[in-house]
């Protein structure tokens, strides 16, 4: 009968022991991770992945009365360094005609602005761009520099406001708060996806509070093992303007060279590239 | 002289010319002036045999591609009529066709543009450029007519001592109307240090400037009606060579310039200094040496450029025909002040070398240039809706002349494919033989449209 009572404490003190040890994982796991973490985790999966990447790009500005303009260029990027550290990037225009076989390079340091070079084909020069504005429409579409090549961590403040499915995916909700005034918006709501960290929807907030510009990650597909975001949305609810981005025939790990980012490159891009 | 021609001598920059007086007669096919006439057919025949080869093979087909554009430009005067009489600086329709063709490691590039110009009624064709390409990893070369683009400054040139047509940018044509090819060899060379860049320009062409029929300018001897164009001939010996060598310093891209050729802009060489009959139009040697650093600073991006003019033919400054060597430099600076607005500015200063042998040697009742001549220049230009729509301002403004370009500008792209930009050249201020005051009575607004594809 003893035995039996010490043999049901044991077991009982084991079942608390493991509900407590299970509880702390579970607990520890889950808060694991704070709002500047997420956000890392996030910018890592959504502009540094690889060591380098190529995409052709489409993208469509859909103005309010349906009338279409197409922007269509090649996008390579090469990181240098850690996540989150110095990256280049190389673009070639397609399209529309006027700027066709435009290129365009930038130099992306976390924490200083950009050095961006822009090549003129029709009087074959090559220029220096002043950068300062990181919230700068990209090419005249819904999208800025900086949703195009990201925003340092360090310049919001992060909160993990809930979590939350955003269709079937399991999100953390994160609002992060620019920490000065240099953008349009006064704070922004991500929806990262819990298993790849990739953001599936972004809501910009205006200075009114007012809900501003909505991205969305319409398409998301892997590519050599990278989750990758070939389709997006951009949406302006002010202005009912919209830009539709479409990735093709995105590659990783494909072996850009340091000196494609150059003049003499700017002038005339390798067709392997360009194709 | 030297002062007589005042605007033309010394400034080879953004200078209307005072003594080409010459008439021009429409250019016939695929010419751009009398020299490099039986190089560029044969060079055009030559190109055309590989452009079918190519393009009669399927191997290449996946390969070449055809764009362009049709467009009408027209500029009409808004202080008085051309000195014939006529009211447009500029009215003509034009389709350029670009053809590329390329298969690893050769390229070849063609852009011809055909016009019908309706001041002197008359059709044109024009090989705006036309080269092959040969790449390797460590160098390349390219060869034909190419426009060459050196140098930092916003339409003020040091180191860019290649062709420009200003009659193009003072009758509002687009922009890059105002770069003209040369007829060169280009090689690059990339070694792990420094690139750089070695031209070869067997073909002397010079810049074009504005029309005497078109343009009202000052002439500092009107009398003399007989001008004759003596360009340097084709000679191994007068061959031009220009090399640049460039890389990153610190984060800003610093390049070094030589060229070693000519003035593009002419000299007047009277028969005789008391009693002239006639004026020798030439163009005088000139060698430059410079250098250049562009990079991030203030908010902004900073130029600066500096070169040395050695006039070889006047070293010592005493002949009043040839300008004297020169120091010229240039700051800029270009900042965006806010979203799709951007600023620029710009201030460039020359240096005459020997100017006292100058002013002893001025002919008598000549206007006389400064020892220092500057120039101060603006830019800005607002996008919107989308970058459909820009607004611009561009103005030069001589601090040392007080003679002034305004050059206001609003473009919009219709579509994808149609943008249209109406905009303004105002000129004035200063003397009436000053860079920008000469052409006072030439004020005009012009109309682009383009069809592109």
């Amino acid at each position: 009968m003893i035995m039996f009572k010490i043999n049901n404490l044991i077991s009982r003190i084991l079942i608390v022991c493991a509900l407590c040890s299970m509880f702390c994982v579970l607990s520890f796991h889950a808060h694991a991770l704070t709002a500047e973490e997420v956000v890392k985790k996030s910018q890592e999966a959504f502009f540094f992945q690889g060591k380098d990447f190529k995409a052709r790009v489409m993208m469509k500005l859909i103005s309010k009365g349906g009338q279409e303009r197409v922007r269509e260029l090649t996008m390579l990027r090469k990181n240098y360094g850690a996540s989150g550290g110095e990256q280049k990037y190389f673009m070639y225009f397609y399209q529309p005609a006027d700027v066709k076989d435009m290129t365009f390079m930038v130099y992306k340091y976390p924490a200083k602005d950009d050095d961006r070079w822009l090549f003129v084909p029709a009087i074959n020069m090559v220029r220096r761009i002043a950068a300062q504005d990181k919230s700068s429409s990209f090419v005249g579409s819904d999208f800025t520099y900086e949703d195009v090549s990201g925003r340092d961590v360090e310049d919001d403040t992060h909160e993990i406001v809930k979590e939350e499915k955003l269709g079937a995916n399991d999100c953390f909700v994160i609002k992060s708060t620019p920490k000065k005034a240099d953008v349009d918006y006064s704070y922004k709501l991500s929806w990262i996806d819990k298993g790849n960290f990739l953001p599936l929807k972004d809501e910009y907030y205006d200075k009114k509070g007012e809900l501003s510009r909505v991205f969305s990650a319409e398409e998301i597909k892997d590519v050599k093992g990278f989750p990758t975001v070939t389709k997006r949305i951009m949406k302006n609810l002010l202005s009912g303007h919209r830009t539709e981005t479409t990735f093709t025939k995105a590659d990783y790990n494909i072996g850009i060279e340091d000196n494609l980012f150059s003049e003499r490159f700017l002038k005339q891009p390798p067709k392997k590239w360009t194709e | 002289m030297k002062s007589g021609q005042r605007s033309a001598v010394s400034r080879d920059r953004l200078v209307p010319s005072d003594q080409q007086l010459k008439d021009k007669s429409p250019q016939p096919p695929f010419t751009k002036g009398g020299q490099g006439e039986i190089f560029l057919i044969i060079k055009f025949i030559i190109v055309t045999c590989l452009v079918t080869l190519l393009l009669s093979s399927r191997t290449f087909a996946s390969d070449i591609s055809l764009h362009g554009f049709i467009q009408g430009n027209y500029s009409v005067d808004t202080t008085t009529s051309n000195p014939d009489g006529k009211d447009f600086k500029w009215a003509e329709e034009r389709a350029q066709l670009k053809l590329d063709a390329s298969k690893d490691p050769f390229h070849l590039f063609l852009k011809t543009d055909a016009f019908y110009d309706h001041i002197d009624d008359a059709s044109h064709l024009e090989l705006r450029e036309g080269y092959a390409d040969y790449t390797s990893s460590s160098w390349d070369a390219r060869i034909g007519r190419q426009i060459i683009t050196w140098g930092l400054g916003d339409l003020i040139f040091i180191n860019d001592v290649f062709p420009k047509d200003y009659e193009a940018f003072f009758s509002g044509r687009p922009l890059e109307y105002l770069k003209l090819g040369s007829d060169a060899v280009k090689i690059g060379l990339y070694p792990s240090f420094a690139s750089s860049e070695l031209i070869i320009i067997p073909f002397f062409e010079p810049n074009n400037f504005p029309d005497r029929k078109r343009f009202h300018m000052f002439d500092p001897m009107p009398l003399v009606t007989k001008r004759e164009e003596e360009q340097p001939s084709s000679t191994l010996e007068n061959t031009e060579i220009a090399f640049r060598v460039y890389r990153d310093v610190a984060g800003y891209d610093a390049s070094l310039y030589y060229y070693r050729g000519f003035f593009r802009q002419p000299s007047m060489l009277p028969d005789s200094m008391t009693s002239p009959t006639k004026i020798n139009l030439v163009y005088p040697e000139l060698s430059v040496y410079g250098a250049s650093l562009q990079g991030r600073a203030l908010d902004g991006v900073l130029s600066l450029e500096a070169g040395y003019y050695d006039s070889r033919e006047d070293r010592d400054g005493t002949d009043p025909m040839t300008p004297n060597s020169q120091g010229r430099f240039l700051i800029g600076y270009q900042r965006q002040m806010w979203e799709d607005f951007t600023i620029g500015l710009q201030y460039y200063g020359e240096y005459m070398y020997d100017y006292s042998e100058y002013e002893e040697n001025v002919p008598p009742g000549f206007p006389q240039d400064k020892k220092h001549h500057d120039l101060a220049s603006v830019r800005l230009t607002q996008l919107m809706i989308h970058q459909t729509l820009r607004l611009s301002f561009f103005s030069f403004y001589s601090p040392s002349d007080s003679d002034y370009l305004l050059n206001p500008e609003v473009k919009y792209n219709f579509s994808d494919s149609i943008w249209a930009a109406v905009g303004a050249n105002v000129f004035g201020g200063g003397d009436e033989w000053d860079q920008f005051g000469s052409l006072d009575e030439n004020d005009n607004v012009y109309v682009q449209v383009r069809y592109e594809f």
